[in-house]
Order: C-alpha cells, then structure tokens, then sequence
C-alpha cells in the first residue's frame, strides 16, 4: 500500500485506509449529510405552517430553531472529521484548530446580547420610556406586525 | 499501520514533525480557521442586527420562487437544490482525493471534473437567485406613494403589510429593514466569491493531473489540500443556508 506520504523523513503518517472501507465511509457520511439535510428542510417547512397556523406558539418555533442549529452542528462535524479527515490527523493538529474555535461560544453570546440590549434600547428610548407590550402575535401569511 | 503506534511516539522529540502533516496541508488549515472566523464574524454581526429589530423578513416568505415555475409559492425548495448540489460536489471532491491516495489518475481526473461542474452549476444558481431577487419588483408605499422596487443593498421591499392596501393584485408593504439586502448579498456573495476560486482552483488541479505533474511528483497531495478548500466552502455554506434560510 503506497500512499500520500510526502518524501521526508519528518513525516510518517499513513491515513489513507484500504480502498474499499474507505469508500464506504464516504457513503455513509454522504448519507448521514442528506438525510440531516431533508429533516432541517422537514423542519422549516414546520415553521412555516406554524407562522400561518393561528395558534403560532413562539416558544414552539424557538424551539425547532434550536433544533435546525444543532444538525447543523453535526453536519460541520462530518464535513470535518470525515470529508476534510481531520478525525484521521494527529491529536496535536486537532487541537490547535479547534481550541481556537472556542472563541465563537464568547463570540456569539456576547454579540447577540448586545442586539438585543440594542433592541431594548430603540424600543424604550433608551430608557425614557417604558418597553411596549411586546407583539408577539399570530403573524398573519407568514409576517410578522411591526412595532415601528 | 502507523497508526497502531501513534500513542506511543514522542512527537515533541525532536526529528519528526510534530504535527505528521507537510508544510502546505498544515497552512491550509490554519487558513481555513482563520477564513472560519471571517464568515463567523459576517454571520454574527447579521445576528446582532436581526436581534435588535423589531422586525424582520421572513425566509420562506422572501425565497420562495423556483426557476420557470412562474409565481407559484415555493418556499425553500431552490436553496434545497443548491444545498444538494454543493453536498454533492463536496462528494466527488473526497472521492477525487481518495483516488488521489491510490495513484489513480483517470479517477482523479473523472472525480475533478464532476466536482467543477457541481461547483460551476451552484454559481449559476446563485446568479439566478440574484437576479430574480434584485429585478423583482413589489408594491411598498414610500412617504405615502406605492413604489415597486426589488430587493438591492439600499432598498428592502418585505417589510410588514400594509392592513388592506393592494396594488395590481398584490399585497402593499411597508419597507423592511435596510440591513436585509445588504447582509444577503454581502455574506453570499463573499461565499459565492470562495466558490468562484474554489472552482478555479480545480480546474487548475484537472489541467495539471492530465499533464500528469502529480504522477512525476509521486504523490496527490495538492488535490488534497485543493480538497480541503472546497469542504469549507459547502462547510460554510452550511451556515449561510441556516442563518439566512432556515431560522
């Protein structure tokens, strides 16, 4: 078995498994892909019945949003780990990529919050006047009333 | 196998490298993860923005035409196609790397060329997509006039309704947030930039697989790191597909 070793003596590694194997990883990971693919799809085609439906339930669609998040967490794992083989790379190398990703947990909270401290600010002047009764409201054909 | 071995090799010893990759692989990914953190910036700061409106257009409402089905209300089946054809590509790209481990040309060239074509069908969907979106007129009443405009980086056209208000048969809106257009076409557009030069960079790989300079070098170590540029772009793509689509 010869494969993608480069010609130096540093390196050693030897990550190609036995064709056939191989080759079936690929297609599980592509099925995995798709079907994770189909129930996102599923799902926003749910949300979207649920924005027309008149008993619209915001916790309910947050909810599903969640959910459409998490597959696609996992679909960014087999992308990875299988497609891009960082699952077949030396501990040390996956660690330095992905430690630093870390940062988006602090990233993406800390960002989100400040939207929405920004919407509480545009709604109440900045504190001068009270927060309107917040519209969460059925949306009538999929839109939701504005509070401008 | 080395593998069966890998716990027991002191890889800071000295005499190895550390990390068991070659130089480009390694800058590759250390290229990726910095690419990750300028889409991840694009994304968050479209969040940020869409979490201080208090109003925001709705995805199924926005995308939900199909090419040569006329008006017909399709929501998420177009980018469902696109999202296919991207998975797809990123497919015959991992099997052009594996024929790639096994000296295989004409595998290689055959996996190259399908995963060009994947990548120059998406880009025209894309185009579609554009297009339709910024010549597609709708009725929104500005200062008081109803206008017909479509959605650019300045003018956004799916506000909220106006109660009772129609114009040739069609519903009157308000304008919607000016930021929609602009983080559309921002974020996918500089995804459908990586595209492009993804696309290029294949074809680059293909012209020089049938100049067989991968069989003179021993090894097709660049289609692996050509490889690992096309996974993050479907890898983003991922995102861009949740965050303007499907939340």
């Amino acid at each position: 078995m010869h494969q993608s070793n480069t010609h130096s003596p540093e390196v050693s590694f030897h990550h190609a498994p036995a064709g056939d194997e191989q080759v079936k990883k690929i297609i599980r990971t592509t099925v995995i892909l798709s079907v994770i693919t189909i129930i996102e799809l599923a799902l926003g085609f749910v949300i979207y019945f649920l924005h027309k439906s008149p008993d619209y339930s915001h916790s309910l669609v947050l909810f599903i949003k969640g959910v459409i998040v998490i597959l696609s967490l996992a679909k960014a794992f087999y992308i990875v780990g299988v497609f891009m083989h960082l699952g077949d790379e030396v501990r040390n190398l996956i660690m330095t990529i992905v430690v630093p990703l870390l940062l988006f947990v602090w990233f993406i909270a800390a960002f989100l919050w400040d939207g929405d401290s920004w919407l509480n600010l545009r709604n109440t002047d900045a504190g001068h006047r009270p927060y309107p009764e917040k519209q969460i409201v059925a949306p009538k054909d999929a839109k939701k009333p504005g509070v401008e | 196998m080395a593998t069966a071995a890998t716990s027991d090799i002191k890889w800071w010893a000295g005499g190895r490298s550390p990390f068991n990759v070659e130089y480009g692989k390694l800058m590759m990914w250390y290229f990726l993860m910095s690419d990750a953190f300028t889409f991840g910036a694009f994304l968050i700061s479209y969040g940020t923005i869409r979490f201080s409106q208090n109003y925001w257009p709705d995805p199924n409402h926005v995308f939900n035409a199909f090419p040569f089905a006329g008006h017909a209300n399709l929501p998420l089946a177009f980018v469902s196609l696109m999202t296919f054809i991207l998975i797809i590509s990123s497919v015959t790209m991992v099997l052009a790397v594996h024929a790639g481990h096994h000296m295989d040309k004409k595998g290689v060239i055959k996996w190259m060329a399908w995963t060009i074509v994947g990548g120059i069908a998406f880009l025209g969907c894309q185009a579609w997509e554009w297009t339709h979106l910024i010549t597609g007129h709708h009725p929104v009443l500005i200062d008081g006039v109803v206008q017909e405009i479509g959605t650019t980086v300045s003018r956004n056209p799916w506000g909220p309704e106006v109660p009772g208000m129609m114009h040739d048969g069609m519903q009157v809106t308000k304008t919607g947030p000016v930021a929609f257009g602009g983080y559309f076409f921002g974020i996918t557009g500089f995804h459908g930039f990586h595209v492009a030069s993804g696309v290029v960079i294949n074809i680059i790989m293909l012209l020089m697989t049938l100049n067989g300079v991968f069989d003179r070098k021993g090894h097709y170590q660049m289609i692996e790191k050509a490889g690992l540029y096309w996974h993050f772009v479907d890898l983003v793509w991922v995102f861009v597909f949740l965050c303007f689509y499907l939340i």
